[in-house]
């Protein structure tokens, strides 16, 4: 074959693909409010900004989740055919896996918006007042006094949620590798932000765009081999090529694995984890909040659509490394976590474990299990979302109180915050009433028949890392405030609606979740053929 | 599962969850009206399940769970809110229902006087909160109810584990010294076996394809072979771990000596009970094949847990750990009872269940009661109290003696079909086991000489005597001690056809008797 026969081949298949734009309606309207924050930031004076941008924010993740409950329900684009005939010729699925993460992603987005919007419990907000100033020079110690905030931190979050709005809708691994650097490239700027310990907030922006340049570069990798397999990009032509391709199986396997590594690094699954605790700690903590819910689900969503769509032939062969990256997960989130210090570093080793909780669910292939998935990814981020909330509330002369010790005795200051926080870890304990009990139970359930001993050592984990959680509790409740104990802050209304609604959810789903399970039962659907 | 909507059994799970949520809503400073009205509660409940007791059926051809009602919960999981009562779990929420008054009113002034505390001075160094412990108690005892009257075994999952959050902030808040180290390993070893659990719990939904977690569906429907010995032991360990059965009881000592004397009185007399009630409820009907599998390691593991737990009652300094020792001896014998597979040894251990929560119950609050006077759990800062508190003293005693079982009082009654039970099948362990007896009474004796005999320490002198309203605490307890010591029928006509049923599931019957009708006359 030379190539202009390709040329032609490839011309002749050209043509333009029909587009159900009303399906695609959530991601333009977050874009379009992310362009309308960009001119918010060129003609709108600096005392106004703040609001105009939350008010920009906040509507457009609103209209977009709206639209995405309208548009529940009807089947725009589903996976499995393609042609070019379809909508977005079978390049996005806008299935009702896809509407359940958009959803998701949309709910958990607008809490964290809310988050970021706080303004009463710190100077200005949590966000940096001049990210361009130099550390520690004479400008950023004026800038940090005032009520300056860098407040481009808004669009950036806008166009971050475009991206993982169309991650988990990908039907085709190009569009997915666009989609994911739409949602990478924001986050790195984001995890710079922050307006106390900035040295430190700069190193994890670094450490994070660096490893993630690294991952992204991985996924592009294992993209270009599968397409040598496959000759195409699109997920469905790929299952297709698992069934019929003649060529190496070494192609296929060197590319899946490629493609997960970048899929796992975003998901911050071990061993490609090693930036979590780190940028964690040193983001904005509501920037931290969203990068644990929205980011993990949008990735998530992705896995289980690049595994269920084109790797569901071939699942003999992928389920043993989903099931050593389970385990390495479990391992290192609940055993280094025993180690951390740091609040906000022990909900980073937390979010790796329950990753790995979460890889449980992907060991097997069925309607019930991706159903379980979703609906854990879902518990997880409203739990955590509220858990990074907490944290915000907590501080002292320098910023939020992480350091373990400064949380105790925080019970006899503030019933309320040591409260929901012992709500929240219990949830992430995987305590029964709470919402990340039925996730786990959810999850273990549809994977018990076919992987059985990763179930077991998954809620042995759990109990080891119930012990990291329960140190928290132990030292909020039973132990001495120390001598220059932190301040527990009043949060506004914004925080405040946040983290009402991270611990109602936490509970309702605890206890009454069949509506939700049902939603994604029926929504897991769109991916068993 | 039938769509029976009998709605007793909600109505006195709900009394306490609403009582609780009443009580922590109320004002610090109302620590009195929390008092109260936690009392006027637990009575309310008490009252309720006495109604509920006495028109249990025990006619003969009555049905084995009875107040059955069913409400579906998770339909997904094909989970029920479902909740029932066979004699067994009557008799055990009947305990739990006594045991709360009391404890209310044991720690009436434990948490806001200090001559009611148990130390000199808080561990904390800030005021306890009485209204938070009342509240507490109250949630708790929801858990306890629950427990035992749930018939899904999702639901009793729940139940079980959601349970050890209130007794984690009883020990956490209100416990010794070393309340942290004791809430934080009495937490993870039942969380660790409450994990192990659930593993079981998801597997017999996934192995016996039934879609429903309703015992009465899953009874005799998991398949005879490994899978059955694996979800057995997934249940096991979790029931052992709560039982405690040696050698999984280390934590016991812990929680029992820092937890408040009231809290230790419902861990000890109440949550463990739950470990041998699984073993009846769930471990012997739902793994028949895999319960005679387990059975001789279980009733070798029983025998040691007697002769060991008990010596090390003999050797302990500090009262609390003496008290929570002389209960993992005491649970070895249930345990004996429970594997031996014969109706006197099933009935016993199920009547031992209760005497034991009533006896270490009293045994635990009176030694409560001393603590708070003398501010020191150790053994050897008393001495001849009897002298200076005789009514203590004499109540101390009376309940010491029915912990070695003293003929006459209910003790001894169910001991004693423990020890037939078991004889008439294994007669190396009952022989053993009986020397458990002689070691009770050291334990208990060694006990009492050291606090109320001897010379008057000077400490001692200034002690008060109890008041009434203490006395009014221990006495209905005693009481139930000599009534059911003497009279044992109303309580085993309730439990003898819940143990039939039981060890019909387990399909096992009596050993015809070598030795003539020994105990015949029981049932």
């Amino acid at each position: 074959m030379n190539s202009s026969l390709v040329l032609a081949d490839t011309a002749q298949t050209i043509s333009t693909p029909s587009i159900a734009y009303h399906a695609l309606l959530p991601i333009f309207i977050v874009l379009g409010a992310a362009l309308v924050g960009v001119l918010v930031e060129a003609a709108v004076p600096r005392p106004q900004r703040f609001n105009t941008q939350v008010f920009v924010t906040l509507a457009g993740l609103i209209a977009a989740l709206v639209t995405v409950g309208v548009l529940h329900g009807t089947h725009v684009a589903t996976p499995s055919p393609v042609g070019t005939d379809s909508p977005f010729a079978g390049s996005l699925a806008i299935d009702g896996t896809g509407l359940f993460l958009q959803g998701t992603i949309l709910a958990l987005a607008i809490m964290a918006a809310l988050l970021i919007a706080e303004r009463s419990v710190d100077v200005g907000s949590a966000i940096v007042a001049s990210a361009a100033s130099v550390v520690g020079s004479q400008i950023d110690r004026e800038h940090s006094r005032s009520q300056r905030v860098q407040t481009e931190v808004f669009p950036l979050m806008l166009f971050a949620v475009s991206g993982m709005l169309v991650f988990p809708v990908s039907n085709n691994l190009l569009l997915m590798f666009v989609a994911l650097e739409v949602l990478s490239l924001p986050l790195y700027l984001m995890a710079g932000l922050a307006r106390r310990r900035r040295l430190l907030s700069q190193e994890a922006a670094l450490k994070y765009f660096l490893l993630g340049a690294f991952a992204s570069a991985f996924f592009l990798y294992g993209l270009a081999l599968l397409y040598g397999y496959a000759n195409s990009v699109d997920l469905s032509a790929i299952f297709t090529a698992t069934k019929t391709s003649t060529k190496s199986d070494a192609l296929l396997y060197l590319g899946l694995a490629l493609l997960l590594v970048g899929l796992l690094f975003k998901a911050s699954i071990a061993p490609f984890h090693a930036w979590t605790p780190d940028v964690y700690q040193g983001a904005p903590t509501p920037v931290s909040a969203f990068m644990a819910s929205c980011t993990k689900v949008a990735s998530f969503g992705a896995i289980l659509r690049v595994l269920y769509v084109a790797f569901a032939g071939t699942n003999w062969n992928w389920r043993p490394i989903i099931w050593a990256v389970a385990i390495a997960s479990m391992v290192v989130g609940a055993i280094f976590g025993l180690t951390q210090t740091d609040i906000k570093r022990i909900l980073a080793y937390s979010s790796i474990a329950h990753a790995g909780f979460i890889l449980v669910g992907l060991v097997v292939i069925s309607q019930e299990a991706s159903a379980s998935v979703m609906f854990y990814v879902l518990t997880y981020g409203f739990t955590t979302m509220a858990a990074f909330g907490l944290l915000t509330l907590v501080r002292d002369a320098d910023g939020e109180a992480t350091h373990l010790s400064q949380w105790s005795g925080i019970a006899r200051k503030s019933p309320m915050v040591a409260g929901l926080m012992t709500l929240l870890l219990l949830s992430m304990a995987g305590i029964p009433l709470t919402a990340g009990f039925t996730g786990k139970f959810f999850v273990f359930k549809a994977a018990w028949h076919s992987a059985g001993p990763l179930v077991v050592m998954a809620l042995l984990f759990s109990a080891v890392a119930a012990f990291y959680y329960l140190r928290i509790v132990v030292m909020m409740y039973f132990a001495e405030p120390p001598e220059n104990a932190p301040t527990v802050a009043i949060p506004g209304w914004t925080s405040s609606v946040a983290l009402t609604v991270g611990a109602a959810v936490t509970v309702l789903l605890g206890v009454f979740p069949q509506p939700i399970i049902d939603l994604a039962t029926k929504a897991a659907g769109s991916l068993i053929g | 599962m039938s769509a029976a909507q009998n709605v007793t059994l909600p109505i006195l799970l709900a009394i306490p969850l609403v009582g609780s949520l009443a009580v922590f809503a109320l004002k610090e400073a109302q620590a009195k009206l929390a008092k109260q009205l936690t009392l006027l509660i637990s009575l309310i409940v008490l009252v309720y399940t006495a109604v509920v007791g006495f028109s249990f059926d025990t006619s003969s051809g009555a049905k084995r769970f009875q107040f059955m009602g069913s409400w579906t919960w998770i339909k997904a999981f094909g989970v029920h809110l479902a909740f029932g009562v066979d004699g067994i779990a009557m008799v055990l929420v009947g305990l739990s229902v006594v045991l709360v008054p009391t404890v209310i009113l044991a720690s009436w002034n434990s948490f806001d006087s200090k001559s009611g505390a148990e130390e000199e001075t808080s561990p904390s160094g800030a005021p306890r909160s009485t209204k938070n412990f009342m509240g507490l108690i109250l949630l708790l005892e929801f858990f306890m109810i629950g427990v035992f009257i749930a018939m899904d075994v999702f639901l009793f999952y729940v139940f079980f584990e959601a349970m050890l959050v209130p007794m984690y902030f009883i020990i956490g808040s209100f416990g010794g010294p070393r309340r942290q180290y004791a809430a934080m390993k009495f937490f993870l070893y039942s969380l660790v076996g409450g994990l192990v659990m659930l593993a079981s719990v998801i597997g017999l939904y996934v192995s016996t394809g039934s879609r429903t977690f309703a015992i009465t569906d899953l009874i005799g429907t998991v398949p005879d072979n490994a899978t059955q010995k694996w979800l057995f032991i997934g249940f096991f360990i979790a029931f052992a771990i709560k039982a405690p059965l040696v050698p999984v009881h280390t934590w016991l000592p812990d929680a029992g000596a820092e937890a408040p004397a009231g809290g230790a009185a419902l861990l000890v007399g109440v949550l463990d009970k739950v470990g041998t009630f699984g073993f009846l409820r769930y471990c012997l009907p739902l793994f028949p094949a895999a319960s005679r599998w387990a059975a001789p390691l279980v009733l070798i593991l029983s025998v040691i847990g007697v002769l060991y737990a008990a010596f090390l009652a003999i050797g302990q300094r500090d009262m609390k750990r003496l008290v929570a020792y002389t209960s993992v001896a005491h649970f070895g014998f249930i345990g004996l009872g429970i594997f031996a597979f014969t109706s006197q040894g099933n009935s016993g251990a199920v009547l031992y269940m209760v005497n034991h929560g009533l006896s270490t119950g009293a045994v635990f609050i009176v030694v409560g009661l001393l603590i708070a006077r003398g501010k020191s759990r150790n053994v050897a800062d008393y001495g001849g109290a009897a002298k200076v508190t005789p009514l203590l003293a004499g109540l101390f005693l009376f309940a010491g003696l029915s912990a070695l079982a003293l003929p006459g009082l209910s003790t001894f009654v169910s001991e004693f079909l423990v020890l037939v039970g078991t004889f008439t099948r294994y007669k190396a362990l009952a022989i053993f086991a009986a020397t458990g007896i002689v070691l009770a009474a050291i334990y208990v004796l060694y006990l009492y000489q050291r606090v109320f005999q001897g010379t008057v320490s000077e400490k001692v002198t200034k002690f008060r005597d109890l008041n009434a309203r203490e006395v009014l605490a221990v006495a209905p307890l005693l009481a139930l001690i000599v009534f059911l010591g003497i009279y044992p029928k109303p309580v085993l006509n309730i439990i003898n056809p819940a143990v039939t049923a039981t060890l019909h599931d387990v399909n096992q019957h009596d050993p015809a008797p070598e030795l003539g009708p020994v105990a015949g006359g029981i049932k």
